[in-house]
């Protein structure tokens, strides 16, 4: 019995070696686009090598908070390059000056290790004499490569506004991005914001543990709010701000804001009251 | 009709000149007949049922009895037929669509019924009660039951109306058939009606087509009351075929269309109201045992109600406000007679679909449209049994009837669900309620002496409205509502008593009822919350008051001067408080009215005075204001003329003689009831 039951272990284990070496084949890890859902939104070519731009919803690159995906193909085979290192800096040539906006890192995504994940913030969008533009430097088999290209920031089409660009009373210029909703409903949204500080023209850290008050209005009929928001408070997980929203129908909202540093004092925003319509600080939606 | 016109003219001056003569004799009548006078009351015969109940039964159809001098005025509106009832009053809106209120409580307190199926508006503003979507040339009567009395077709609180369809039911009456015609000269309303029947003993068949249409009216004093024309037509048929000797299929169809109705009191105006009803029944004389008269129904109707503001001035934000109501249901019932007791017992159900949603245009046209379900697809499904039993105690009555009810209310719509779960995080997408209803009503006799007293409970379910609405502007007191899912049943406790001394020339009886409605569904103001309307004044939520206290009670006199004149009247009285003390809204004050008629068969007058004090008890948190006194008089003539086997019958009035401009209780907003009219109107049937 015993010799028998070892015999089979034995075949066993080698089906098992046999069928995993045939899983070990080198078959390209993707056979499975996993951006086949996403947008191209730039391909921008050098050194031999393709960077793919995507983006999840969009089309294009929009003022506010835009979440990207990069991967880098080898235009000899046209494969991936597995765990890229990759870093981006975007800068705004103005007439005057040259500025970046608040971004992430790259980093590779959990499911696919040859796409990259990170956000870039616009406060602004390009026109005809002031453009943005990304460098990309990155690590592929060991040998560094850098590329610049030009991009074209637009505002959203919907012209709503997601994203300020602001002077405190602290004197401190701070940006403020709408995440989330990106697909409204008539219901309790959730609502995700993230907020930096420009420390200089080319550094724009997250600001932590301040708050953002929320109070949504309908300014075409008759300026009327909603009720149980929750104010945006801050998540240190995710380092941003989150909070609720209540959208009692649909049309265009316009969500005033008030930021709050970590001891509650008014930093930017007004209440909205009988004579005071709008806070300067506010967000637009409209579905 | 501008021939018309002329001839209101000149009638209104003829009346200015003589209108000192008038007040002087109506003086006269008022010293002489100090207590009262009163509208003659349509009450048919009494059965045993209804000397048990304090039920009122309303004559609409004359044309089975011809008796055409009961009518105060044949072809006028169901909504006015209602309002002659002692229990009834009609809210108005307008010139059209008037929603009834029984014991001082409204439409989601009430069963209304036609034929016993249920049917529900579609307008979340209450601009098309049920009985806006059948016509008088629909039926032969309305059954008015008062407080748990009226369970028999569903759960109520106030009181249930049955609007019982007219039909031939196997008489021996041939063909036969008749046109209708009236004038109004108020708001220049021409009515036309027509029927055609034909009933044997094995098959029957009624038709009957009506159209009215009306212009603006005018109140007293010449004021003209802007977007209260209306036009409406109604189409109805209804027939049974014998299957066998003691059965019997039935199928009814009424299709009811208004459009360009306006509501002077509302914000907005009508442009489609529409209902297609219909039913098929079987009836069988006798089931197993003893059981026998076994009615069954399945039935089902459609509600379509597009509200419109496009016909309005200066509206501060163009919107659509459509909505649909339908229903399916079925009833089987069946009576059981043994010894001393009478049994009916009824199973029914029915499910229900409201949906009602709102688009709001803003005036920037770049911007996008503002949308909301203001009845998130709310499917009601609910089904019950009614028993009652009649017992004869030996010179005295016992009526006990029992209502249980199982009813679900799911939201289907999960756009709507989301909505309301802003408001409600915690609320679920299906609630469930148990209703029950149980009541004893006893009847004793000692010549000429009748008593009558009753004790009951029962409770309801929240309307649509008042668990589902969202964002449903009131205009009467300028707020927005919004419903809770999670109220509790409203549940009343009532007692009524009613004594009596009849003999052969004079009626007298006095008669009260009292409920105390604990969880009694109201709107309370929520500071914290935003209007949504442009200019309302704050938001409402409906809530369960602790409770609140309704008490009614009128005394009536009848006296018979000579077999063909009599004089009869009606003064009551009303109270309701919530557990404040504090004043309910929409509560009659003290009102009276009396009459004097004459009817001789060929020829019949009557002359009537319709009033009310001033409003003492008053709440202006419910937008309610002081209602001053008012009293009106009309004055009628009827005569029949025979040719041959036909016969015509010919109607001519004037109501508020005086040209009064007055606004009751009821009256949205305060618009002015109509002035002075004059109305004729002419029925031609052909036997």
């Amino acid at each position: 019995m015993k010799t028998i039951k070892l015999g089979l272990v034995t075949i066993l284990a080698a089906v098992g070696m046999i069928s995993c070496s045939s899983d070990g084949d080198d078959s390209p890890k993707n056979d499975v686009n996993p951006l086949a859902e996403f947008n191209l939104i730039a391909n921008i070519e050098a050194n031999g090598h393709s960077l793919e731009l995507y983006s999840e919803g969009k089309t294009g690159f929009t003022t506010g908070y835009n979440e990207l995906f990069v991967r880098i193909k080898n235009n000899a085979d046209d494969t991936y390059y597995t765990n890229p290192e990759i870093t981006w800096l975007p800068v705004m040539h103005m007439m005057s000056m040259n500025h970046s906006c608040p971004i992430s890192e790259l980093s590779i995504s959990d499911d696919y290790d040859t796409v990259a994940t990170g956000y870039i913030v616009f406060q602004m969008p390009g026109n005809t004499d002031e453009f943005w533009d990304i460098t990309f430097t990155y690590e592929v088999e060991g040998q560094e490569f850098s590329v610049t290209e030009t991009i074209d920031v637009t505002a959203p089409s919907d012209g709503k506004q997601a994203v300020s660009s602001f002077m405190g009373s602290d004197d401190v210029r701070y940006v403020l991005a709408m995440v989330e909703p990106t697909d409204p409903k008539v219901a309790v949204n959730d609502i995700k914001a993230m907020l930096f500080k420009m420390e200089s023209m080319m550094s724009f850290p997250i600001v932590e543990n301040y708050s953002v008050a929320l109070d949504p209005r309908m300014p075409s009929m008759g300026n009327h709010s909603s009720p149980n928001n929750e104010d945006l408070t801050y998540d240190a997980v995710t380092k941003a701000y989150n909070g609720k929203l209540s959208l009692t129908m649909t049309g265009y909202w316009k969500l005033n804001l008030k930021l709050l540093n970590s001891t509650g004092e008014v930093l930017k925003g007004e209440d909205i009251t009988d004579e005071n319509e709008a806070s300067s600080l506010y967000f637009e939606l409209e579905f | 009709m501008n021939i018309y016109k002329c001839i209101h003219k000149v009638c209104t001056i003829l009346m200015e000149t003589s209108r000192s003569i008038c007040i002087w004799v109506l003086l006269l009548v008022i010293f002489i007949f100090p207590i009262n006078i009163g509208a003659q009351e349509l009450v048919l015969p009494k059965d045993s049922i209804i000397t048990i109940n304090l039920d009122e039964v309303i004559l609409i159809s004359a044309k089975k009895t011809l008796d055409y001098h009961r009518q105060p005025k044949p072809l006028s509106t169901l909504d006015e037929y209602l309002e002659s009832s002692k229990k009834v009053d009609m809210v108005k809106r307008g010139a059209y669509a008037w929603e009834p209120t029984l014991n001082n409580m409204f439409s989601e307190r009430l069963s209304v019924t036609i034929d016993g199926m249920r049917i529900f508006g579609a307008c979340t503003d209450k601009m098309d009660p049920v009985t806006s979507y059948v016509d008088v040339s629909n039926l032969s009567q309305a059954h008015i039951a008062s407080g748990q009395q009226g369970t028999e077709h569903g759960n109520t609180i106030g009181g249930a109306i049955n609007l019982e369809l007219d039909r031939g039911n196997f008489k021996e009456t041939g063909l036969y058939g008749g046109v209708e015609m009236g004038f109004e000269s108020n708001n220049q309303m021409g009515v036309v009606g027509a029927e055609l029947n034909y009933s044997n003993s094995n098959f029957y068949v009624d038709t009957d087509v009506i159209y009215r249409k009306a212009e603006n009216y005018f109140a007293g004093g010449d004021e003209e009351v802007e977007f209260s024309q209306f036009e409406k037509y109604n189409f109805s048929a209804n027939g049974g075929y014998k299957i066998a000797e003691d059965q019997a299929l039935t199928a009814s169809l009424i299709y009811d269309e208004a459009r360009d109705v306006g509501y002077p009191a509302l914000t907005m105006d009508v442009s489609l109201a529409r209902a297609i009803i219909a039913s098929v029944g079987f009836e069988q004389d006798a089931l197993w045992g003893s059981l026998n008269n076994w009615k069954s129904k399945l039935y089902f109707n459609k509600v379509t109600h597009v509200m419109d503001d496009t016909k309005r001035p200066d509206v501060p934000i163009h919107m659509d406000m459509p909505g649909w109501s339908d229903t399916y249901g079925f009833y089987s019932q069946a009576a059981l007679q043994a010894k001393k007791h009478q049994f009916l017992f009824k199973v029914d159900g029915y499910y229900n679909k409201s949906l009602a949603e709102m688009t709001m245009y803003p005036n920037d046209p770049n911007e996008l449209p503002m949308f909301m379900l203001t009845w998130p697809d709310v499917r009601t499904a609910n089904a019950g049994v009614y028993a009652e039993d009649e017992l004869d105690l030996n010179g005295s009555f016992l009526k006990i009837a029992t209502r249980m009810t199982v009813q679900n209310q799911n939201v289907a719509d999960e756009f709507g669900l989301n909505s309301l779960k802003i408001f409600y995080p915690e609320m679920e997408k299906s609630k469930t309620r148990f209703l029950k209803s149980i009541s004893g009503q006893w009847h004793k006799m000692w010549m000429p002496w009748h008593f009558n007293a009753g004790l009951s409970y029962g409770d309801r379910a929240p309307s649509v409205t008042e668990g589902y609405g969202f964002y449903l502007f009131n205009s009467f007191d300028n707020h927005d509502y919004i419903g809770d899912p999670g109220l509790a049943n409203e549940k009343s406790m009532e007692a009524n008593t009613k004594i009596s001394w009849e003999k052969s020339k004079l009626k007298l009886s006095a008669e009260a009822n009292f409920f105390h409605i604990a969880d009694y569904i109201i709107g309370e103001i929520d500071p914290s919350l935003s209007v949504m309307t442009i200019g309302a004044e704050g938001v409402k939520i409906y809530k369960n008051l602790e409770y609140a206290n309704l008490f009614n009670t009128s005394l009536d006199m009848e006296y018979a001067i000579l077999p063909e004149l009599k004089w009869s009247g009606l003064i009551s009285y009303h109270r309701g408080t919530d557990n404040n003390g504090d004043n309910i809204p929409f509560i009659s004050p003290f009102s009276y009215r009396s009459g004097l008629q004459f009817d001789n068969r060929s020829f019949s007058a009557a002359f009537r005075i319709t009033g009310a004090g001033k409003q003492v008890n008053y709440n202006p948190e419910f937008g309610e204001d002081q209602t001053q006194a008012y009293t009106v008089c009309s004055l009628t003539f009827g005569k029949t003329f025979k040719f041959n086997n036909d016969s015509m019958y010919a109607k001519f009035g004037v109501e508020n003689i005086f040209d009064e401009n007055y606004s009751t209780y009821t009256d949205w907003k305060n618009i002015p009831r109509m002035g002075r009219n004059f109305f004729l109107t002419l029925s031609y049937s052909i036997n």
